[in-house]
């Protein structure tokens, strides 16, 4: 299961390596590799609240301005709800980071001219980026793309927003022809231009480019855009995509007043089309029906629509409809050396770590301490897996939290483990041999641990989901080391242990397995009823009158496989091996009352002792206990 | 020595040597609230030493240097912005930490240039961040939020866990105790508190629970059927639980610091101000408080409640009356009431005592 796990993991690690562009190790985050950070709180004029969906729009329009500026490899995240997380390699110029931080608007203007991206492609109506638009009932699908482009609109009525003689200067139209919409760099948006302008710009795909007029609407007076299934006049619900717009009570007035002018001007299209600019580019620029005027405020933008971008379109409107700014909140250089220098001493330390837990396991478990040492090392090898994977697969990057995580997550792996070694030592304290020992002491500690991990994973959880800084880093690995520690104490300690239950080594309690159960102070037999005593009294007569704790007379071979005999001793057997014992034990210099207190199991009178455990400590090395 | 301990772990289980922890708790209870106090003055003077994360304001990181001359750089800095000392750090072996107040682009750019001659270093060495003043607000109200769902999260959990209110309530009451104490503790070091610091802290919180379920899950296993016998009450058997964790919790406390110290060794000695410093050092002291708390606080925080239980109330009365009454009732020097109750774990086979044997009645039939 494990191993599977693990090829697994390293084996989509190669294949990545050979076939994409997946590494060996994990990529590193801005803390570590160099760079410079920038944190963005994103601001409404007047504290609307601020929605997921409005982030991730203002997201892309960040990504869809710094990818366009040519900046590689720029990781841009939500933070916590309303932050955005800009991270650029390198040391990145003032322009770009003032690009980044500008704030995104949407305007309505009326189209003046819509031409193809290169002055030197002819046809634009297949790739024209939006289609025909109504207002209320029939799509008028097509309608727009006829327009050829015309670098000289014909002549409308003066004195409005759609007035070509006074908007298209002979600069503007210059400008206008210049534009090349195929050009990456065209499509950075985040320019304010002069609402009172007329405006150049390209749609936001770059397949075509638009001379606009002067801002009619601006993006705020819409109150409400939301995407779906066109109904019908009877209410039956068509299978076109749709975007509805509703605009609030200013926007009303001036919509009717855009809609009425540009009525008017259906013989001479583009300019019945009005475009929808978000930060500086072309989202939508539909046509009206013919002889419709929006008096209502509701507009129906319909087209060629499928459900995802009429869901964008929605939601670029939702986000345009509420003038987010973005307030640096901080901007932090990283100098490569000094992130390789943390990365270093951070491994050094956590080597320093790793190295101290296992001394002192080795020295509290013995042998035992081996099991923490190869859990601890498969548990790695995970979480380096995992970790390179989700870097290559989702662009997860290891940050400096991050590694402290991890190495902070050796001691509380390392935890699980000793809380399931001392439920055994405890079950083997009760008397246990090994075998059930394990299993019961793994019943019970599965419990203990599987509470524990809970709350450790519930507290990366919540950090994970609220935090905002590098928190989110450190949460990340703590939680994902926490799920990776039951998974390897699932599937590799607790097998390994009852494997190793079944060894001589571990079974018969060496002294250097670290359950060894005279150490654990198990009594020589124990009653446990039905004529039945666990541990053994075989006198084996090998009482080492120089070890400290000198119960080795009559404990035996331990209580594990050589237990099996004692425990179906009748009661004339028992009482033999007793008188065995004591005779075997007495010619050696083993104190006389522990010799005693070996004896008492059907003996209940010779317990003077006022303890109630008094066997307790029969076989120990305090002989003055009671 | 390790034989001494197992030594001392097997007497801790078997109840042949026992701390009492819970009948003192008293005093554990005056200790701890002594430390709070302590570390809540702490807060308030000293106080914490807000990072520049929390106040706002320009820092340059100039790596390279080959004289890490603090007054150097502090002067360089000043010439630019001579509203405020700058406060300068060294970071790791070779890198020098200068912070002041928010400066404009032009005087950061001085600032930058100048301090790039002052140590003969490249511009690009010297690298240059602003934190907004409102960055720390934001990162502190998260804090706040997240420890509040955290809270009720692990009430929740703990509650439907242990099936038991009062086991929850007392880990929290351990929880506070421990972020106080390491707050203090944290402001009385004196280092800045940035935004590591806070993860530092919010960590203690899983860490705290962690410790206390462990040892509340050997409680309950010792206090599941308390009220189906009358030898012990049930502080007792609590106590007999806290006993027989304590090897466990001194390990995995050991275990968990271990990692944690080396961190802030490394962080400390040879960083110098930075991340891996201040979280380490917040969950050094987060932990080691967090141990103490779940052994010496949690429990007989928890007991405590628990003993205003009625059926636990009534319990005990009942197992102490059986004792007086145990007490009075055995001949003159009789071995079987013992004068100091014994508390351990029961063995199943081992001797309980002549008391324990069946008795011939006194009366009726002669």
């Amino acid at each position: 299961m494990l191993g599977a796990i693990i090829v697994a993991l390293f084996g989509s690690l190669f294949a990545g390596t050979q076939l994409s562009d997946a590494t060996w190790t994990p990529k590193l985050a801005l803390d570590l590799e160099g760079g410079t950070q920038l944190i963005l709180t994103a601001v409404t004029e007047n504290n609307e609240p601020i929605t997921s969906e409005t982030i991730s729009q203002a997201i892309n329009v960040i990504r869809q301005r710094v990818d366009s500026s040519g900046v590689a490899e720029a990781e841009i995240t939500s933070q916590g709800g309303r932050n955005i997380v800009v991270s650029l390699p390198g040391t990145p110029d003032e322009e770009t980071i003032a690009l980044v931080s500008k704030s995104a608007q949407m305007t309505f203007r009326p189209v003046l001219a819509i031409g193809a991206p290169q002055a030197t492609t002819t046809d634009t109506a297949t790739d024209a980026p939006t289609d025909g638009a109504t207002e209320g009932t029939e799509p008028t699908d097509g309608a727009t793309e006829e327009a050829a482009p015309s670098d000289t609109p014909s002549k409308a009525a003066p004195d409005s927003p759609s007035d070509t003689e006074y908007y298209v200067t002979p600069k503007v139209e210059a400008d206008f022809d210049a534009l090349d919409c195929t050009n990456p760099e065209n499509l950075v948006g985040g320019e304010i231009a002069d609402p009172n302008k007329a405006l150049v710009t390209c749609a936001d795909d770059g397949t075509a480019k638009y001379l606009l007029g002067p801002v009619e609407i601006k993006g705020s007076d819409v109150a409400s855009a939301t995407s779906g299934l066109k109904q019908t006049q009877s209410g039956a619900t068509t299978n076109e995509w749709v975007v509805d717009i509703k605009f609030n009570s200013e926007g009303t007035d001036l919509f009717r007043e855009t809609t009425t002018r540009l009525q008017g001007l259906a013989a001479t299209p583009p300019q019945n089309q009005f475009a929808m600019v978000l930060d500086g580019l072309v989202i939508s620029a539909p046509s009206l029906d013919t002889g419709v005027i929006i008096s209502n405020g509701e507009a129906q933008i319909s087209g060629s629509f499928n459900r995802e971008s009429a869901a964008t379109l929605a939601n670029q409107l939702n986000f345009g409809a509420l003038p987010l700014t973005f307030d640096l909140q901080s901007q932090e250089q990283i100098s490569a050396t000094l992130g390789t220098e943390q990365l270093q001493k951070g491994l050094i330390a956590g080597a320093i770590g790793l190295l101290l837990v296992v001394i002192y396991s080795l020295f509290q478990y013995r042998a035992l301490g081996l099991v923490t040492v190869a859990s601890l090392l498969i548990a790695g090898i995970v979480t380096y897996g995992v970790i390179s994977v989700l870097s290559w697969t989702q662009g997860y990057r290891l940050s400096l939290p991050g590694v402290a995580g991890l190495i902070v997550a050796i001691g509380i792996t390392a935890d699980s483990f000793i809380v399931y070694f001392e439920r055994i030592r405890d079950e083997l304290r009760d008397g246990r041999s090994l075998g059930p020992a394990v299993d019961r002491g793994w019943d019970r500690a599965r419990r203990t641990i599987l509470a524990s991990d809970a709350v450790n994973f519930l507290a990366a959880v919540v950090l994970y989901f609220l935090a905002v800084g590098g928190v989110r880093g450190f949460a990340f690995t703590l939680g994902l080391t926490t799920l990776i520690d039951l998974l390897v104490v699932f599937f590799f300690t607790h097998p390994l242990m009852t494997l190793l239950a079944r060894t001589r080594f571990f079974a018969s309690g060496h002294r250097f397995s670290g359950l060894d159960p005279r150490r654990l102070g198990v009594t020589a037999a124990r009653y446990v009823g039905r004529g039945k005593v666990v541990g053994s009294l075989a006198p084996t007569g090998n009482g080492h009158a120089s070890e400290k704790a000198d119960s080795r007379v009559a404990v035996g071979a331990g209580v594990g496989a050589a237990g099996v005999g004692a425990a179906t001793m009748t009661i004339a057997e028992r009482r033999a091996a007793e008188r065995a014992a004591a005779q075997d034990s007495a010619s050696h210099e083993a104190p006389d009352d522990e010799q005693d207190a070996n004896g008492v199991h059907e003996s209940p009178g010779d317990t003077t002792s006022p303890d109630v455990s008094g066997e307790n400590g029969s076989d120990t090395t305090e002989g003055t206990e009671h | 020595m390790a034989v001494g301990f197992a030594q001392w772990g097997n007497d801790l289980y078997t109840g042949r040597r026992s701390y009492d922890i819970v009948g003192r708790r008293r005093v554990w209870y005056t200790i701890s609230a002594v430390i709070v106090l302590l570390s809540a003055i702490l807060l308030v003077k000293p106080g914490l030493n807000p990072g520049i994360e929390f106040r706002g304001g320009s820092q340059f990181v100039v790596s390279g240097v080959t004289t890490a001359d603090q007054s150097l750089a502090s002067d360089v800095v000043q010439e630019v912005a001579p509203e405020e000392v700058p406060r300068v750090t060294t970071v790791g072996g070779s890198a020098l930490r200068i912070q002041t107040i928010a400066l404009d682009e032009v005087r950061l750019a001085e600032a930058q240039q100048n301090l790039a001659e002052a140590f003969d270093v490249p511009v690009e060495n010297v690298a240059s961040s602003f934190v907004g003043p409102s960055w720390g607000k934001d990162v502190t109200q998260k804090a706040v939020n997240g420890l509040l769902v955290f809270l009720l999260l692990v009430t929740v959990v703990m509650t439907v866990y242990f099936r038991n209110w009062r086991m929850a309530a007392a880990a929290l009451i351990a929880l506070f105790h421990d972020l106080i104490i390491t707050v203090g503790i944290y402001a009385a070091v004196g280092w800045e508190v940035t935004p590591a610091t806070v993860i530092g802290f919010l960590t203690i919180l899983g860490y705290s629970i962690y410790d206390t379920v462990v040892v509340f899950d050997k409680v309950r296993e010792n206090t599941a059927d308390v009220l189906d016998q009358t030898r012990y009450t049930y502080a007792e058997k609590a106590n007999l639980a806290v006993n027989q964790t304590l090897v466990r919790s001194i390990n995995t406390s050991v275990v968990a610091l271990l990692p944690v110290s080396a961190i802030l060794f490394i962080g400390a000695f040879l960083l110098g101000a930075g991340t891996l410093r201040d979280i380490a050092l917040a969950l050094f002291i987060g932990m080691a408080v967090g141990t103490f708390s779940s052994i010496f606080l949690a429990t007989p925080a928890e007991v405590t409640l628990r003993q205003r239980e009625p059926k636990i109330i009534a319990h005990t009365a009942k197992v102490l009356a059986a004792r007086t009454a145990a007490a009075e009732g055995a001949p003159e020097g009789a071995p079987g009431a013992p004068a100091v109750i014994h508390v351990g774990q029961l063995r199943p086979g081992a001797h309980q005592g002549t008391a324990a044997q069946p008795k011939r009645r006194k009366s009726g039939k002669k």
